[in-house]
């Protein structure tokens, strides 16, 4: 728990000293899209999490559990029209959603930056992979073109990308989706940045390749101090990277711990459900997984009761009429009536 | 030869893909039209139709048999007819008593040049135009868009004929009257496609890293805005060399009449057309046959880029 989190009212402009005080402090954020003639849809709401400098932190959850919103809102890349994102992002304390877009655009890239999910689309099809990543380095680091050059080449060997200067000349076509991914952490980490967005850098790979890149993730946070917010629907991604790790359902947060007490006692029935639904492999041979019954869309509002009510096992008749809370349960942050029994008795997740 | 558009910005030593790399085919998107096109038959009509329209222009002086304004075969014509083909004039003579086939040759220089540089013109312009719209957005995106609107709903021969009418006789006027029909259309194609561009990934992955409007603006979505862009410039080309004839057939074209030129050698054979149909003939065909030319390449570049399309 930080020890500022009593603090009200506008948020301090002075940067607070670093090793202290969190590097990135999201408050009550709550991203909302408004729709012609609808109700507006609540993307993200009571989101609360904070990161300390070099520590690394997952958010989870399934497709449309507003993980990806939450990121975008952190850097200010949601469209403009019909979007309002509200509450407070701090980065040592200088709040991002009312900072100037000219301040926003000094940060981003430099103090945080972000991978993001397709590697195939999120290179510029008709530039070199040398200009895509000497851009960055001229615009931020005010290095001439020769010295750009070279650092590409140091960044590209950086990430496990071999014979630099040929890969400078290269289209993203030439490269496959694992090295465009390699590429795109290169243009990420070319400032060495405080903090790391990675947005399920590691989903449109193959499985092989995967782990691969998170091996290179890892190491590449490690050396430089950067700290890392993992965005996936993959508990086995966090379970080999994250120190905390934030489950989201729905565009809330429905548990938050530790990485050792949720992955050994997850008390949320969707985290349980999400463990369950992991392949292990001390599990008894021919044994199903055990997937989450219905879809992200099986939902009632989190203005009724519990958005993952209509899906969980453990309901109870308080669900589908009180909205749960996100209170203190001890070694973490719980919002549920009717939680999973501690480890150590038998984990009932469905019937 | 690669078929790629490099920007003005990333040009340099680094801007053309290393030869010694194997390309798989079609992965790219000029790559991949590139291989369409060469396998497809109308293409190939119509980049040879092209092909040999800029030859013989290029080549005029070569080509021809004679000097471009010779007309020391003026006492040949008489008021009741041009001779015909013969030995010394392939196509005959001229009502003015020049060779017929000189006239045409030379007339496919002025024509390509007019249409070129008309067409450039055009293109710059509307792509200044465009990219302040699509780039910019809000307000200026507002006020250049109802500016081309206006411009749009004047035919654009109309327009021709007025800024024409406007500039006086010469070259240069038919020039510009020409490019600035064209700009209206350069500039809502490229906002189009810029527009549709700008919320590509590549474009919010440019974002996230905090380069400059400016460079993600001319140095990302503006490349990979180009593709309609160069298809339009080739079929504006057709139009182009269609209305600098028409441009000269109602008189508003160039004034020096020792420069061949299609529509004019058309006006020329007016009034000789129930005796001499072969002056007006063969002009006109030489107009129609390259305008056809850039069509087809033009629509087919439009298919090979357009994956859409792809058969």
């Amino acid at each position: 728990m930080s020890e500022d989190i009593l603090t009200v009212g506008p948020a301090p402009r002075h940067p607070q000293p670093s090793g202290t005080g969190p590097l990135l402090d999201v408050r009550d954020l709550q991203v909302t899209f408004a729709r012609r003639g609808q109700r507006p849809v609540y993307a993200v709401d009571e989101v609360s999490f904070d990161i300390r400098p070099g520590e690394h932190v997952g958010l989870v959850g399934e497709s449309g559990s507003g993980k990806s919103v939450t990121s975008l809102a952190i850097m200010r890349l949601l469209p403009k029209r019909g979007v309002r994102a509200a509450g407070e992002v701090l980065l040592d304390g200088e709040d991002l959603l009312r900072a100037p877009e000219s301040r926003l655009r000094n940060l981003r890239g430099r103090e945080i930056a972000m991978i993001f999910q397709d590697p195939m689309t999120s290179l510029n099809p008709v530039v070199t992979i040398g200009v895509q990543i000497t851009e960055i380095l001229r615009r931020h680091r005010d290095l001439d073109k020769g010295e750009a050059r070279d650092r590409a080449v140091e960044l590209l060997d950086k990430v496990g990308i071999p014979d630099g200067r040929r890969r400078l000349k290269e289209y993203p076509h030439q490269l496959s989706g694992g090295m465009r991914q390699r590429a795109l952490i290169a243009m990420a980490l070319a400032c060495e940045p405080r903090l790391l967005i990675a947005d399920e850098p590691t989903t449109a790979l193959d499985v092989t390749i995967q782990a691969q890149i998170l091996e290179l993730l890892k190491e590449l946070v490690a050396d430089t101090g950067t700290a890392l917010i993992m965005i996936t629907h993959d508990l086995g991604v966090i379970a080999g990277l994250c120190d905390k790790v934030h489950v989201m359902y729905s565009g809330r947060v429905v548990e938050s711990a530790g990485r050792r007490p949720l992955f050994a006692d997850p008390r949320h029935p969707y985290t349980g459900g999400l463990l369950a639904s992991v392949p292990r492999l001390d599990s008894p041979r021919g044994k199903p997984l055990e997937p989450i019954p219905g879809s992200p869309t099986d939902t009632i509002p989190w203005s009724e009761g519990c958005a993952f009510a209509p899906r969980c096992a453990n309901r109870v008749e308080e669900c589908t009429g009180t909205t749960p809370r996100l209170d203190d349960a001890g070694d973490r942050l719980l919002r549920c009536f009717n939680p999973l029994t501690p480890a150590g008795e038998d984990r009932v997740t469905a019937r | 030869m690669t078929v790629f558009v490099p920007s003005d910005l990333d040009s340099g030593p680094g801007a053309n893909p290393s030869p010694d790399v194997d390309e798989a085919p079609g992965t790219s998107l000029w790559k991949g039209a590139w291989h369409r096109l060469r396998r497809n038959p109308v293409a190939i009509l119509g980049a040879v139709l092209v092909l040999a329209f800029v030859l013989v222009a290029i080549l005029a002086p070569l080509l021809a048999p004679y000097a471009p304004a010779a007309t020391q075969w003026a006492d040949e014509v008489t008021p009741s007819g041009v001779p015909g083909p013969s030995d010394e004039h392939l196509l005959g003579l001229d009502r003015y008593g020049s060779d017929l086939f000189t006239q045409l040759i030379y007339g496919a220089r002025q024509s390509l040049i007019v249409g070129v540089i008309s067409t450039g013109i055009g293109l710059s312009a509307g792509a200044v135009l465009g990219v302040l719209a699509g780039g910019l957005g809000g307000k200026v995106d507002l006020v250049v868009m109802r500016l081309v609107d206006i411009m749009l709903s004047i035919p654009s021969l109309l327009l021709a004929v007025s800024v024409a009418a406007v500039l006086g006789q010469n070259r240069y006027a038919v020039m510009i009257a020409i490019g600035a029909a064209q700009v209206p259309i350069f500039a809502r194609l490229l906002r189009g496609s810029m527009l549709s561009q700008a919320r590509s990934d590549y474009v919010l992955a440019a974002s996230a890293l905090g380069l400059r409007r400016r460079t993600i603006v001319m140095g990302h979505v503006l490349p990979n805005s180009m593709g309609p862009t160069i298809v339009q410039a080739t079929l504006n080309l057709a139009t182009a060399i269609i209305e600098v004839a028409a441009l000269s057939y109602l008189g508003l074209g160039e004034s020096d009449p020792a420069v061949a030129e299609w529509g004019r050698m058309l006006v020329a054979a007016q009034d000789r057309f129930s005796g001499s149909p072969q002056l007006a003939l063969w002009p006109g065909f030489a107009i129609a046959v390259t305008a056809l030319g850039f069509t087809l390449l033009g629509e087919a570049l439009r298919e090979a880029l357009d994956p859409k399309q792809r058969r």
